[in-house]
């Protein structure tokens, strides 16, 4: 392999940065949407990742890789729906700390069925568009970068259109914004729950399955997967759209450059400080409003 | 303590005698003493989080890192230094209880959810830390031969005699935690609890308590770790992952989060189910741990102690609308 | 009295409020606020719903900040201090949404009140030594004491959450007495209460009285504040429109106006006392 320059390398960097920000931009937009309806947060989140990665690994293997990326989303974002019938929406009246045991417990219970089905190894997957990279530059970059930005592109682009111009996007803004107003209205808060869910786990699985042919999926990624994200959704002000984005891609840029200049066997750890960093000091984020977080109950 | 406490302390005394000797009777279950240790070493951590959890009513998803660090510190004074192991233990406990402190201010600012976020977020870096300080810790590979406790010169060797040190440490501490409980600081606990604003109009220091009950159940958790890293004498930063904070919390909650007896019953049940009666599943076990920890949490939220009281209740009700 | 008299602390006073004012994000919910409480006095304060009365409360206990203003006790500053220093200097209260330990019995409630009155610490509480023993009955007794002066003895060991509204209104009260306040605010007090009992609470704000305690109750039963009150501060959207014994604020003009157009509430009272 050419050596390459320390501006190659940055470049380097800066590109596995976006693409892993991406994936964490896309959990923390799950983060939120979950949030701002329920004013919960899905411990499971980053079990849907990891469904996504997987179940696309299945499926490519016997369809073609539009349908079996479909199909992984659909198949997801079911899991995502079967959770909140089951285990969400019985809790009507649950505290806080039940809320939070339940999703822990559907996230482990998530990764037993995942250990069970794909066992514990690594799954590999072909890149969709072959190995050859390009060189963009001054860096060989592997063309599935430029598929997971691609379509985090398509999913913020689609998000911001479902939540501007659909009936049901508009109503869940409703409900991000005072939910005992958007109940008053006439909006069936209890589907915005469900739709919530169902969304998060779509996100996730397509995240999951176009991140996987460059970092590999196994079964127990989740849990850092959903810390990062959460890490990120905080980063950006918990609630906040762009911010989520903005966040994932700050986030995951700054652990490519600690991974690569400083240390990689750290690598996780700063997307964790950056998370204690964020709730202990500033924990309306970057983006969000300071009197917004005074009431927020954190 | 009350009578029915003291009711129940004198029960559960008297099983932890007659164990031993029922267990050495029979050959297939003699290895059960050496699960009751472990039962012992978690009770000291499910103590501190019941009280933090049940009584204080705050959450944490991170304390198998309180345990990590006091079993390191255990074995790296001892294995590396030659310090003394009742010492090692001493310095684990303190330092362990500095860390807390240090988490424990800015994280007890937050609640619910965020508080959780951030307790697993510490849980985690700890165990990156455990595995990434190759040096003092052994990294992935482990850390061995760590010497055995000492009493009065004499190397604790035996099950048995691990088995009553153990527990004699679980009963002293068990009587601490119940003092407590019946006493201003936990009447202070339960009240920040069922209404924080409340708690700060009667002049309860809200923060603090939640603070220092915090490091007390990260000291309980850092001297139980240090008796594991006795007892086992090896250990590997995989021993105190998010999966084992997770089983802790279980541990509470599915005894029984609002009652110290809950959290001996919740560890006794899942300490066995671990080590013994799920080896049939395999790795498959954390299926099996969800599904019961999702049971409990829909079905029985208040855990198993509350099956008698809510059956009696039941039966009580059943006998009025027939009289 | 005019504008400038009230505006500093009057000898006699508890309790005085100077220019307070309360802003969230736009919204104004106290402006110019500026009144005193005598000592030994029983002090109501009225005003429509929203008008910012329990504001007021909140930020006398410490739980907010105000935008602009101060509030003093005996002549001291306690604007802008931590409820628990606010409660230790004297200053207890109840809640209008009843914020008691439901999970307690009924003895426990008001024995947390004694917090601020005891010292046992976690090792010694741990340790049972013998003086946290003794300080443990002297907390049951004062404790059973107030529960006994609320006429809720025989509740005592039952569990909080499952008393009837009236009866939690009452705990509060005795949990609240139990810290020993100079002053006492009660939040909506007869709330939820039918007429017997409200008379028993009017009752009992005679008696705290009669023990030394300051009383400022916030109200919306007119009865219960003509019968109990010696004096009356009306507020009106965040601000003070009247202040005045209780036969001067009944026909004031501008406290009829404000009350125009409230169900069941000030015209309904002139009737009934008629």
């Amino acid at each position: 392999m050419e050596k390459l320059s320390l501006g190659g390398q940055l470049v380097q960097y800066l590109f596995t940065g976006v693409t892993v920000g991406s994936v964490y931009g896309m959990v923390a937009l799950g983060f939120n949407i979950i949030y701002n309806v329920t004013e919960m947060i899905n411990f499971a989140q980053g079990e849907f990742v990891m469904l996504g990665g997987l179940m696309m690994v299945v499926c490519a293997k016997f369809l073609p890789l539009p349908m079996a990326f479909v199909l992984t989303v659909a198949i997801v974002t079911a899991v995502g729906v079967l959770m909140e019938r089951f285990t969400i929406n019985p809790l009507k009246n649950a505290s806080v700390l039940t809320l939070i045991i339940v999703t822990i417990a559907v996230s482990i219970l998530l990764k037993g069925i995942a250990m069970f089905i794909w066992g514990k190894d690594p799954y590999v997957m072909q890149p969709f568009s072959g190995t050859k990279p390009i060189h963009l530059f001054g860096a060989a970059v592997q063309t599935q970068i430029l598929w997971v930005l691609g379509i985090s592109a398509v999913v913020v682009v689609l998000l911001t259109l479902f939540f501007r111009k659909t009936r049901y996007g508009k109503a869940m803004l409703a409900c991000a914004d005072n939910l005992e107003a958007a109940r008053l209205v006439g909006i069936k808060v209890k589907f915005m729950v469900l739709l919530s869910f169902a969304l998060s786990a779509a996100i996730g699985a397509a995240a999951g399955a176009v991140i996987t042919p460059i970092s590999l999926m196994e079964y127990d990624r989740g849990a850092l997967l959903g810390l990062k994200g959460f890490g990120a959704a905080v980063l950006g002000g918990l609630g906040s759209f762009y911010g989520a984005v903005a966040a994932g891609l700050i986030l995951g840029i700054v652990e490519s450059l600690c991974a690569g200049l400083i240390s990689s066997g750290y690598k996780d750890a700063v997307g964790l400080l950056v998370l204690l960093l964020v709730l202990f000091v500033r924990p309306s984020g970057l983006f969000g409003s300071v009197e917004a977080s005074k009431i927020k109950k954190f | 303590m009350n009578r029915q406490d003291t009711g129940i302390f004198l029960g559960v005394v008297v099983l932890l005698t007659a164990f031993p000797v029922a267990v050495s009777q029979v050959e297939a279950i003699s290895h059960y003493l050496d699960v009751m240790i472990f039962v012992g070493i978690f009770s000291l951590i499910t103590m501190g989080l019941s009280l933090l959890m049940g009584y204080a009513g705050q959450v944490s998803l991170g304390h198998a890192a309180f345990f990590g660090l006091g079993a390191y510190t255990s074995g790296i004074l001892c294995v590396k230094l030659a310090v003394s192991p009742w010492l090692a233990m001493v310095s684990g406990a303190l330092f362990t209880g500095a860390v807390a402190y240090a988490v424990g201010v800015p994280s007890l600012k937050l609640k619910g959810h965020y508080l959780a976020m951030a307790t697993l977020g510490f849980g985690v870096i700890v165990t990156i830390v455990l595995n990434e300080e190759v040096e003092f810790t052994g990294g992935p590979s482990g850390l061995s031969d760590v010497p055995r406790l000492e009493i009065l010169g004499v190397p604790i060797r035996g099950e048995l005699e691990f088995y009553i040190l153990v527990w004699s440490m679980v009963l002293l501490v068990l009587v601490f935690c119940l003092n407590v409980i019946h006493s201003r600081i936990g009447r202070a606990l339960r009240s920040i609890h069922d209404s924080e604003v409340a708690a700060d109009a009667m002049g309860v220091e809200t923060a603090r308590y939640k603070v220092m009950v915090f490091v007390l159940s990260a000291v309980l958790a850092s001297l139980a770790g240090s008796l594991y890293a006795h007892y086992v004498r090896f250990l590997s930063p995989g021993s105190f992952d998010l999966l084992l904070s997770i089983k802790l919390v279980m541990m509470v909650v599915v005894g029984g989060m609002h009652s110290l007896w809950g959290a001996l019953l919740g560890t006794w049940l899942l300490t066995f189910l671990g080590n013994e009666w799920l080896h049939v599943f395999k790795d498959f076990d954390i299926l099996v741990y969800g599904a019961i920890l999702l049971f409990v949490v829909m079905a029985l939220p208040e855990g198993l102690v509350s099956v008698g009281p809510r059956l009696s209740h039941m039966w009580k009700r059943g006998r009025e609308s027939e009289g | 009295m005019t504008h400038m008299e009230t505006r500093h602390h009057q000898p006699g006073e508890l309790l005085h409020v100077d220019s307070l004012e309360k802003s969230f994000g736009g919204i104004r919910a106290l402006q110019g606020l500026t009144f005193g409480v005598p000592a030994g006095a029983i002090k109501a304060v009225i005003g429509p719903n929203g008008a910012g009365k329990t504001t007021l409360f909140n930020l006398v206990t410490g739980i907010l900040l105000p935008t602009r203003g101060t509030i003093s006790l005996n002549g001291k500053t306690i604007t802008g201090r931590r409820p628990q220093m606010i409660a230790r200097l004297g200053v207890s209260r109840t809640f209008q949404n009843v914020l008691i330990f439901g999970r307690m019995t009924v003895l426990e409630n008001v024995m947390v009140g004694r917090h601020m009155r005891s010292r046992a610490s976690l090792l010694s509480a741990g340790l049972r030594l013998p003086w946290m023993r003794r300080e443990e009955q002297e907390i049951r007794a004062r404790a059973t004491e107030r529960l006994d002066f609320v006429g809720l003895a025989d509740r005592a060991k039952e569990r909080a959450g499952n008393l009837p509204l009236g009866e939690q209104k009452l705990l509060e009260v005795a949990r609240a007495l139990a810290t020993e306040p100079k002053i006492l605010l009660l939040d909506e007090p007869a709330g939820g209460l039918n007429t017997r009992e409200t008379e028993r609470l009017a009752e009992l704000i005679r008696r705290i009285r009669g023990q030394g305690i300051t009383v400022v109750l916030v109200e919306h039963d007119m009865n219960l504040v003509m019968d109990v009150s010696d004096d009356i501060v009306v507020i009106s959207f965040g601000q003070k429109i009247a202040e005045g014994k209780p036969r001067e604020i009944k026909k004031h003009p501008a406290v009829i106006e404000a009350y125009l157009g409230e169900e069941g509430g000030y015209a309904n009272a002139e009737g009934r006392r008629a």
